[in-house]
């Protein structure tokens, strides 16, 4: 997603919002009414923000907090090549650098692939593991997964999401507002099912016979669909 | 295999979920251990919150504890407090006086390195919850076992505490499922082995019938694997403790062999 020059993407610790070379407060501004447009997306989600080289103070940190934390996302990382700025981020308690969370491994060899897609061209991240409850992918484009998503875990996708295995937890497509995007696994059971504005949950009654479904908005309502099909 | 700490395993017992039996299950993994020959040592990490002493009927021989050993008042031998009848089980008790906040990750990986110079498995009795006593309890670990029970909470904990384990690259995470009445079972009222293997896709190392008499034997103190032959239960946490030292122990039947070995051909099908 790149839009005012602020470009969003998906990683494995949650959203990267890395703003342009708009002076602070256009920049300021442009994030702010991205976070209006599209609450969905956004809110409950975790946020590093990279600043680029710009100085910014104690009370610009504190503000922009402040502004994503009424939208309940939460700033957890401030990235900056700027040491002003890094040691002011330390001192409010934020994380200044990404690479830091894991050794290399399991973990950050699933992510690498993730982080590589840079910019606008960030179409789809591929999430190689089972997410389980209280773990969640966000990313402006389309998400696949090659694993379950159990109970208590979400994805939310701008764009499709493909689950290869099962779907139990939150799922949501389209949730910059795009309805007319999918979502496919190879069993879609999840807890809800959010595509753009609908929301829908799974039949209580599972059918016996398992099979890959679809789900889409049709006529203002989500329906799931065996897939392939028709 | 899992890796060592100076040449002894140390297994954190975990759950999320509060009440599912763990630290029943390391009182009796501490005893199978030790009649086994393993020289053992179980710590109880809830700090504020001690019972592992009771469950051993070792409270009134508690003389130091772990935060007596963290704040230096005494010595880690001193602390260890010796098993009444098995001459190689010894308790690490917590302070009951103190909180959470009494101890950091660094004392905990110091003892327990400390420890297996000694011994060769350290069982760590993990506070229930995903907070602070969660973390420092984990942190040592070569193995951990997660315990849940048959229900469908229990489990979501126990996924979200997995979920945990692998981002600090911790494990083999391993799953005792306790408490599973077979009856339930049956009627379809309580999630299968099957159901819960199926949601978790980590390895199950034991199954641990419903058994009034393990309760009967916690407030007695003398857990059951202490005789162990004398109950279903008693057999369940000897069959763990064996699987954990490396033997092919097949699962016991709960109840109906039918049943059971139709629940056992699908998660042996899963595993392979």
């Amino acid at each position: 997603m790149n839009s005012g020059n602020i470009v969003i993407k998906g990683i494995r610790q949650g959203l990267l919002v890395t703003l342009g070379d708009d002076d602070w407060d256009r920049a300021l501004s442009s994030l702010e009414s991205q976070l209006g447009e599209n609450p969905a997306f956004f809110h409950g989600g975790r946020v590093a923000l990279d600043v680029g080289g710009r100085a910014v103070s104690h009370t610009q940190i504190e503000r922009v907090r402040s502004m994503l934390a009424r939208d309940q996302v939460e700033m957890w990382a401030l990235l900056s090549d700027n040491p002003d700025t890094q040691s002011a981020a330390r001192e409010l308690g934020l994380v200044t650098e990404l690479t830091s969370s894991r050794r290399p491994g399991r973990g950050s060899a699933r992510s690498s692939g993730q982080e590589d897609v840079k910019g606008p061209c960030a179409e789809a991240i591929v999430v190689r593991r089972t997410l389980r409850s209280g773990q969640s992918v966000r990313h402006p484009g389309h998400i696949v997964i090659i694993g379950d998503v159990n109970p208590g875990a979400e994805v939310v996708a701008g764009g499709d999401i493909l689950v290869w295995g099962r779907a139990r937890g939150l799922v949501h497509a389209g949730a910059l507002g795009d309805e007319a995007a999918v979502i496919c696994a190879l069993d879609l059971a999840p807890t809800q099912l959010r595509i753009g504005g609908h929301i829908a949950r799974s039949p209580e009654e599972r059918p016996s016979q398992l099979m890959p479904e679809k789900a889409s908005v049709r006529d203002g309502q989500i329906v799931a669909v065996p897939w392939p099909g028709e | 295999m899992a890796a060592e700490r100076a040449g002894a395993k140390v297994v954190t017992v975990t759950s999320g979920k509060g009440g599912v039996g763990k630290t029943t299950l390391t009182a009796n993994l501490g005893v199978a251990l030790a009649m086994r020959g393993q020289r053992v040592v179980v710590v109880d990490a809830d700090v504020g919150l001690r019972n592992l002493d009771v469950m051993l009927g070792l409270e009134n021989r508690i003389v130091y504890d772990l935060v007596d050993v963290i704040q230096e008042r005494c010595r880690l031998r001193q602390a260890l407090v010796r098993h009444k009848h098995l001459s190689k089980l010894f308790l690490l008790p917590a302070a009951q006086t103190h909180d959470k906040t009494a101890v950091q990750v660094e004392d905990m990986v110091a003892i327990c390195d400390e420890l297996a110079k000694q011994h060769d498995v350290i069982l760590i009795d993990s506070p229930a919850g995903i907070e602070w006593g969660f973390r420092y309890a984990l942190a040592p670990a070569t193995e951990v076992l997660i315990v849940t029970n048959p229900e469908v909470p229990a489990a979501r904990d126990a996924d979200r505490v997995i979920g945990l384990i692998e981002a600090e690259e911790k494990g083999p995470a391993r799953l005792v499922i306790n408490r599973i009445k077979p009856k339930l079972v049956e009627r379809g009222d309580m999630l299968s082995i099957a159901d819960v293997v199926e949601l978790l896709a980590i390895e199950l190392i034991g199954v641990v019938p419903e058994d009034q008499d393990v309760l009967i034997a916690a407030n007695r103190g003398q857990p059951l694997a202490m005789a162990q032959d004398s109950s279903r239960a008693g057999h369940a946490f000897h069959d763990i403790a064996r699987r954990m030292l490396g033997e092919e122990v097949p699962f016991q039947p709960l109840q109906d062999p039918g049943v059971f070995e139709r629940f056992l051909r699908f998660i042996s099908l899963e595993r392979s």
